[in-house]
């Protein structure tokens, strides 16, 4: 490392630490409907899609409510990705011409993208249309990141409330996160990424004949508008194969900062939109805090190993899977922030990076995708967390567990629990279970340690709705899609319904006055017991597969021993 | 009921939004302020488009520098990385073949897309005697022209310093030319 990777470091931290409060005080008031700067522009547009779609801003829902309006509006989305995939050729902006895709293939990129995760079984520019796409995939980027938004906003108004069942109105979540918050800053985003080189155009490939007098078929299309969503979204899907690693989805470093900013710009901000909502701004700092931490320990160890070469690393630097024009560290800060972020997109093949570096990835996945997380479902995620450590806190202290006033009890603690370790149980058994199917077995790349890893990474990236993967895997045969489009969706929906039943039962509850005996979360002794927490859980729960894949594979390493 | 109706409805007027105006805006706007990028920075040389600033092409010839080898053949329209573990046989007997054909830095190894178009300097100055050999130009000539074509880090201190291969060839082509 020298001093320019220090700097690059520090840079995108401190914007990313300056940017956080100022979009997550913007994304209170744009949620909460209070005017801002932006409104007069904004609100325009959220009123036509009230009225064009007949919804009444002002109703309320429940939980229940809620929760259905959430379902049916991803059950809308589901059907059409799924059926414009199985009949693509029949859509119009498909100029390479390319097929129908599979049922197996179509349902688990329906799935994918609906959940957020973005996994993805095929390659892009050699499946999709323009119009798969700019339509049907971009969409769901939107409507995905702001589901989010929506049940977390309902966890935050659980918290608020005084006893009462009012819990916000969905349609009105996802027209303002679309309208107030993912619109707006996409399109900045995207213009910014074109002035870098990124494509937006609806050619077909272009030939072109090289210096040396050979063919070449270069892909082209709609690229720029899709990139920005898929890194602010958190959802991560590349337009091309080798998604942020190709030239054409991130062409400069300067392109680069941009993406990686964006990957943990909304769920950074939404920390502190929590705190801003609740009158407590130090609770918001608190979980940024603990995301913060995990996030730098995790960065720290992927470039320990990255810059320890080694007889195995070809070079001085291990190069292998990264692009000349990133260099490592900006690969790794990448592989990090992608995978705690819960976006998956890549600007170098995770499979090739140092064990320890590929290891850190599949952890922060691992810790249940909340260091930060996907928009929205990161910090409710995290506050599942929170609900975990106060209750551990009371049990130590022998006090009745709160949070935020609210008292913690046994259907709490059973949601948490439920929402922490359903992917996990996704996760292992799916592993297992693929361990001994010899149909599955066969898809691998790679014998030993590695093999393994490459089917752990997949469901963990799936259970966790990430959509980053160690890539040698063949995940496109019918039995692999199937399954991980299964993980997905328990993944995503096994999470949001005990959120969903948390919320209702706390909003219920009394807010009790705070009293000397009330147990502080908004100081840094809290933070530590957070942290403690899911380290433990997420250590708990994976240590024994971690160590049959990255672990034993850096033993390896050390040693120069290949396979 | 009334769930569903106005779940497609909502779902309809905003897929219009984001996935017709949206791209549409953009389109139209960086092809106003962009448009070489919107495009794919394409280079045409004597009239022909010889290919993209943005992706590698492959150069073989001693008259070329070569660039990065590539996992995808250099296919532009799939693009893929080796996907290789550092503890694979396989790579490492890749890695060795390269090396014993004089290679060295990140010309040892695959790029993330196969389609990397830079190269360190380092690996270009690595191949500058071959290249003055074959073109019958001195070492000097082919040495500053490498000098010229390296990219510094962006702003002065994002990403690394590279060089453009096909940039670079383009320019040996024209010296040769003068």
């Amino acid at each position: 490392m020298n001093g320019f990777d220090v700097i690059q470091i520090l840079f995108v931290f401190f914007v990313l630490i300056l940017l956080s409060p100022i979009l997550g005080a913007f994304f209170n008031k744009s949620l909460n409907g209070k005017a801002t700067l932006f409104s007069s522009i904004a609100r325009p547009f959220e009123k036509l899609v009230y009225r064009a779609s007949g919804i009444d801003e002002n109703e309320e829902m429940n939980w229940k409510q809620y929760l259905k309006a959430v379902l049916s509006f991803n059950g809308v989305g589901f059907l059409f990705v799924f059926f414009v995939l199985l009949f693509q050729k029949s859509f119009p902006l498909n100029p390479a011409g390319l097929p129908n895709l599979s049922w197996h293939l179509a349902f688990n990129t329906a799935v994918s993208f609906m959940t957020n995760t973005n996994w993805q079984s095929y390659a892009g520019e050699s499946t999709m249309s323009h119009f798969s796409q700019m339509v049907a995939l971009a969409g769901q980027n939107f409507f995905s990141a702001a589901t989010g938004i929506g049940v977390l906003l309902v966890l935050i108004r659980a918290f608020k409330n005084n006893q009462s069942q009012k819990l916000g109105n969905f349609w009105v979540d996802l027209n303002r996160s679309v309208v107030y918050i993912l619109l707006p800053l996409s399109l900045v985003w995207a213009i910014l990424l074109s002035s870098q080189g990124v494509l937006q155009n609806l050619s077909g490939p272009v030939t072109v004949k090289t210096l040396e007098g050979k063919e070449q078929i270069i892909s082209q299309g709609p690229v720029a508008s899709q990139m920005a969503i898929k890194q602010l979204g958190t959802n991560g899907g590349g337009f091309f194969n080798t998604n942020s690693a190709h030239p054409y989805e991130n062409p400069t470093p300067l392109s680069n900062f941009l993406e990686l900013l964006a990957l943990l710009l909304i769920p950074a901000a939404l920390t502190l939109t929590f705190g801003y909502m609740l009158n407590k701004p130090k609770e918001g700092w608190i979980l940024f805090s603990a995301m913060m931490i995990i996030l730098v320990l995790g960065l720290s160890a992927s470039l320990w190993s990255e810059y320890h070469a080694n007889s195995l690393t070809a070079n001085l630097i291990p190069m292998e899977g990264k692009e000349v024009r990133f260099g490592v560290t900006n690969s790794i800060l990448w592989s990090t922030f992608t995978t705690a972020a819960s976006n998956g997109s890549v600007n170098a093949m995770h499979s090739s990076l140092t064990p320890i570096a590929g290891g850190i990835a599949l952890l922060n996945i691992l810790f249940g995708e909340i260091i930060f997380g996907g928009v929205g479902s990161g910090l409710y995620g995290m506050l599942l967390y929170v609900v975990l450590t106060v209750f551990i806190a009371g049990l130590m202290v022998g006090r009745t567990p709160e949070y935020l006033g609210k008292k913690i009890e046994a259907f709490d603690i059973k949601m948490a629990i439920i929402g922490i370790l359903t992917p996990s149980f996704v996760i292992l058994f799916a592993t297992t279970y693929s361990l001994v199917t010899p149909s599955i077995m066969s898809s691998l790349m790679h014998k030993g340690p590695h093999g393994f890893s490459e089917i752990f990474y997949a469901f963990s990236s799936a259970a966790g709705n990430n959509g980053s993967a160690f890539a040698g895997l063949n995940a496109n045969t019918p039995i692999l899609n199937s399954l991980l489009g299964v993980a997905m969706a328990i993944g995503r929906f096994g999470v949001i319904l005990p959120v969903m039943a948390l919320a209702g039962n706390i909003s219920k509850k009394k807010i009790m006055p705070e009293s000397v005996g009330t147990f502080k979360t908004d100081n840094f002794l809290f933070v530590f017991l957070l942290i403690a927490v899911i380290l433990i859980v997420g250590a708990l729960t994976f240590f024994p597969a971690l160590s049959l894949g990255p672990i034993i594979e850096q033993i390896m390493f050390i040693q120069g021993k290949t396979f | 009921m009334k769930l569903i109706r106005q779940s497609l409805m909502i779902f309809v007027v905003l897929t219009v939004m984001v996935c017709g105006v949206y791209p549409m805006a953009v389109m139209g706007i960086s092809k106003i302020l962009f448009p070489y990028q919107a495009q794919g920075e394409m280079i045409s040389y004597k009239g022909n488009l010889v290919g993209s600033e943005l992706i590698a092409q492959e150069f073989t010839s001693d008259k070329y520098f070569w660039g990065r080898p590539s996992a995808a053949g250099y296919n532009a329209s799939a693009s893929s990385g080796s996907n290789y573990s550092l503890t694979n046989t396989d790579f490492q007997k890749a890695v060795k073949e390269r090396k014993d054909k004089g290679l060295d830095f990140d010309l040892l190894t695959t790029s993330g897309s196969g389609l990397d178009p830079h190269m360190s300097p380092q690996a270009a100055f690595l191949q500058v005697k071959r290249v003055a050999m074959a073109r019958g130009l001195s070492e000097e000539v082919v040495t500053s022209l490498v000098t010229k074509n390296i990219e510094q880090r962006q702003l002065g201190f994002l990403g690394e310093e590279r060089v453009n291969v096909l940039k670079l060839n383009l320019a040996l082509e024209n010296a040769v030319h003068e």
